[in-house]
């Protein structure tokens, strides 16, 4: 298990390795590591049906619960054959979609990065591991919908995609931290076991809505449904595979793995059902207006997100089934449209329905592979998704309590789905010939193997159900947590549920021959009520943040230095004096031993350079009095043996004094002096800091230390680090990881200056 | 502008200060020294040479990109960490290599002098990136 998910990520990184003269068969190449994974995960599901489910866990920090847990079971089984299966066909097709993209080897990297997360993410065991993977899927979206990052729109898209899926990921994690209080461990497995205990627990309800939040954002549900379309951004086989058939449902995936821990209650099933049933309706109705190939594509796979979430929420034996089957049709058929339609795009140069038409004559091959996914998308036998629609169906009629409403639902969808298809398989393909940018063609075997492997597969899948039906035997013993026996059939006799099947596809072939009529009235609807007002509303409640923590933070960073450190000082001097003024801190002991004649000098040149620099005429006689209190500060350290200290200090001392000059040469002459009023509140200011740091270095000499700390390192210096130099062994060794995040912070504080003064160049 | 006091006092001060950093840097471990301090000697050489002959000059003589020195400096302190966490199964423990020479004197090598080396090339690069790059915004010679 681990060693295919590494070889998937170091392939990720590998891929920027590869020599130039493959890079034409970069994607063909690279397609050799998810086939890798898939035969695979073919021969060890093989087995699975006698051995079971497999885990294997390491731990990692065993002290929080956090285990890097493997659980290879019928669901996780039924998801790596998606993400790895797909995932070869998309990089075969990629091969030639991005032959001459410039930034064709940052897309390789980002999908392969992709890819290992979504499979850790379907194979985690462990809901902590699992939310790793789960964020390392939103932000390989994030870069490969601002693919285009010339774009202003694609990188707003992904922004806003970024956004909605991390916040709700964040939510999720706290639900995930919810229910492992509850559950007492993150381990997927054992939480199975403790199902009862969880749905009867006081915080059930809140950890039940943090993690649907993850659930509703990461699989474009509604409200938060108008990402997914702005993704669209992204090149098409990342919308093919991030948008469509993959990342999309890793919200399918978390509720199929919470289903037999948190499923069943009344709560589950409203909630889900109704933000299901709402985003099914509401994405197949928005689909029919669009115009753009994968515009319309994105909202039915809104859609088909919506059907699958509902079916979880009605959480029956028949519903589930028919989720995961209708998981797998949808992947099949949507994977190839958007294949398709991006070959389409590539080819014309255009994905406008409007400016398309009569493309079968230039694309016969094309026209063969896009109408059998189109009729799967549609329900239509003998393809995999009749299977599929008349599951659902089945599973919706037999809904306890609300099978009335969820079948009218259902059934206007469907209504749509099949307008939709019969819109974008006419449109495109015939009537007469459209007037495109580009003439179509159908060279490139790459791109066209990829959709008619989906395509002909949905049809194989539909004759041939033995196969499918023994993983989703699998899959379905999962998720309802007991052994069940599957069987599924593509004709299922003249019943209820097919006359319904009927209903549909001549509603929509109808709604379809009279669309000149109804399109220009719901376009109107549409464009007053639906169209874009979420991304806007989005839109405009981040500008608005942005444009409040700008106010703000101009008022607490106004920019004036003096001011930042009168306000540091002021708060500081203020608490302490408090806590001086409470405990008596003046009351001190005098017990000094007595101080040499030269400290005695030097103390007193400190005191005469200090009321120097406070007096100066200009700066540079202020900074160079300042260094001389610095140097002092080093012999002091010097006569009390604090050598390192004292190297220290002149050295800082001197890079300090050499920073000032460079800096103060630069700068005009003192234009005015302060004003006599702000001189003295100044003087107040430093008059009362000084005193209390000077009471505090009093006290401090008073404090019994039961055990210094220093007694261990010096204890330990040359037995424990082989070091006479104490402070460089805690420096290089006791301490050596601070010293580490010292030298990172130094540079990033380099680099940051560095990179402000030349881009500010830049820019002018 | 020629300051001619520092380009004659800077022939001898660069050589010198370069040579005790390095000293300091190796005898850090049971003498006063160590991979900051010396690092910042280090860096005190090539600002005294920027200061007198200009920012070109100053980076010819290093030869190596101050930002480069960073990134080298971060590597080795990075890299003294894996010995321990191979030998050990710890990140950071000290490993220690004893090298005997003549006369019954050893060498003890180990990755903490590994670890200040690192120290001492990303002190000496940061500060230098940074004067370097103000020096040349303010057209420093």
């Amino acid at each position: 298990m681990t060693i295919i998910l590494l070889i998937i990520f170091l392939g990720a990184a590998g891929s920027l390795l590869i020599p130039r003269q493959l890079d034409r068969h970069k994607g063909i190449l690279l397609s050799l590591l998810p086939l890798t994974a898939f035969v695979f995960y073919l021969i060890k599901g093989y087995h699975m049906k006698q051995v079971g489910p497999e885990i294997t866990s390491i731990a990692w920090l065993p002290q929080l619960g956090l285990n890097i847990t493997w659980l290879f079971d019928g669901v996780s089984l039924l998801f790596l054959f998606l993400v790895s299966g797909i995932g070869v066909l998309i990089l075969i097709y990629s091969n030639s979609y991005m032959k001459h993209d410039e930034g064709r080897h940052r897309f390789y990297f980002f999908i392969l990065l992709f890819m290992g997360a979504m499979l850790g993410l379907v194979l985690s065991g462990n809901l902590l591991v699992m939310f790793l993977f789960w964020e390392l899927t939103s932000f390989t979206s994030y870069f490969l919908i601002s693919f285009k990052h010339e774009y202003d729109k694609a990188r707003q898209a992904a922004m806003q995609s970024l956004l909605i899926t991390v916040m709700g990921g964040l939510a999720l994690f706290a639900g995930i931290l919810l229910l492992g209080q509850m559950g007492g461990t993150y381990e997927l497995a054992e939480l199975v076991e403790k199902g009862h205990l969880i749905r009867f627990h006081p915080h059930y309800f809140p950890a039940l809505l943090l993690i649907l939040a993850g659930v509703v954002t990461k699989s474009a549900q509604f409200p938060f449904h108008f990402w997914l379309p702005g993704a669209m951004q992204a090149p098409s086989p990342v919308s093919a595979y991030l948008h469509s058939a993959t990342m999309v449902k890793a919200g399918i995936f978390l509720l199929a793995r919470m289903s037999p821990i948190m499923g069943g209650t009344p709560e589950w099933k409203i909630l889900v059902s109704l933000i299901g049933g709402l985003t099914m309706f509401v994405g197949a109705y928005l689909a029919i207006t669009q115009t753009d190939l994968k515009a319309i594509l994105a909202y039915t796979t809104i859609s088909a997100l919506g059907t699958l979430v509902l079916l979880f929420g009605i959480d029956t034996q028949l519903s589930v089934k028919a989720a995961l089957i209708f998981l797998i049709v949808h992947a099949f058929y949507k994977a190839s449209l958007f294949m398709v339609a991006g070959m389409i795009d590539h080819k014309t140069g255009t994905r406008d329905i409007n400016l398309l038409g009569g493309l079968r004559r230039l694309m016969p091959k094309t026209t063969v592979v896009t109408v059998l996914a189109l009729l799967s998308m549609a329900g239509l036998p003998p393809l995999l998704g009749f299977i599929g629609k008349e599951l659902i169906y089945e599973a919706k009629i037999q809904t306890p309590g609300i099978a009335s409403v969820v079948l009218i639902l259902g059934v206007a969808s469907n209504v749509f789905m099949v307008w939709v298809s019969a819109m974008f398989g006419y449109r495109t393909f015939f009537g007469k010939l459209g007037t495109t940018p580009k003439v179509a063609n159908e060279k490139g075997w790459e791109l066209l193997f990829g959709p008619s492997v989906l395509a002909f597969g949905s049809l194989a899948l539909g004759l041939f159900t033995n196969s499918l039906g023994q993983l989703i035997e699998l899959a379905l013993s999962t998720v309802r947590a007991q052994p069940l026996h599957v069987e599924i059939h593509l004709w299922h006799g003249f019943n209820q549920v097919f006359l319904l099947s009927v209903i549909t596809v001549a509603a929509g072939v109808f709604l379809f021959s009279i669309r000149q009529k109804l399109l220009p009235v719901l376009a109107k609807i549409n464009s007053r009520f639906f169209a874009y007002r979420f991304a806007d509303l989005f839109n405009r409640l981040l500008d608005n943040f942005v444009k409040f923590s700008k106010n703000k933070t101009a008022v607490i960073q106004h920019g004036y230095h003096r001011f930042y450190l009168m306000t540091i000082l002021v708060v500081a001097t203020a608490f302490v004096w408090f806590q001086i003024y409470v405990t008596r801190g003046w009351d001190i002991q005098y017990d000094f031993s007595p101080i040499p004649f030269y400290v005695l000098v030097l103390t007193l040149i400190m005191i005469f350079s200090a009321l120097t620099a406070a007096f100066a005429q200009n700066r540079l006689t202020a900074i160079i009095s300042m260094g001389v209190i610095g140097f002092g500060i080093a012999l002091i350290y010097l006569f009390y043996g604090a050598v390192d200290l004292a190297i220290t200090q002149i050295l800082a001392e001197t890079l300090t004094v050499v920073l000032f000059v460079l800096v103060i040469q630069k700068m005009p002459r003192y234009a005015k002096f302060s004003s006599r009023k702000s001189r003295v509140r100044d003087a107040i200011i430093a008059l009362s800091s000084g005193s209390f740091v000077t009471i505090l270095v009093l006290n401090a000499l008073q404090i019994d230390y039961n055990d210094p700390i220093s007694d261990f390192f010096i204890k330990n210096s040359l037995p424990g680090g082989f070091g006479e130099n104490v402070v460089n062994v805690i420096l290089v060794d006791f301490r050596a990881l601070d010293t580490l995040g010292e030298i990172t912070v130094l540079s990033v504080a380099a680099l940051g200056v560095y990179t402000l003064i030349k881009m500010n160049k830049v820019r002018k | 502008m020629n300051y001619t006091i520092l380009v004659i006092a800077f022939r001898y001060i660069r050589f010198i200060l370069v040579f005790f950093s390095i000293l300091t840097l190796f005898r850090g471990h049971n003498l006063p020294g160590g991979g900051f301090i010396g690092g910042l000697m280090a860096s005190g050489a090539f600002i005294f040479q920027a200061l007198a002959l200009g920012v070109q000059s100053s980076k010819n003589s290093l030869r190596i990109k101050p930002s480069k020195l960073i990134a080298s400096g971060l590597f080795l302190a990075i890299l003294s960490t894996l010995p321990g966490f191979f030998a050990k199964g710890v990140f950071f423990a000290g490993t220690w290599v004893k090298i005997p020479l003549l006369f019954g004197a050893t060498l003890k090598l180990g990755t903490p002098l590994l670890f200040d080396t690192g120290v001492y090339l990303s002190v000496t690069g940061v500060v230098l990136l940074l004067i370097f790059t103000l020096m040349e915004e303010w057209k420093w010679n």
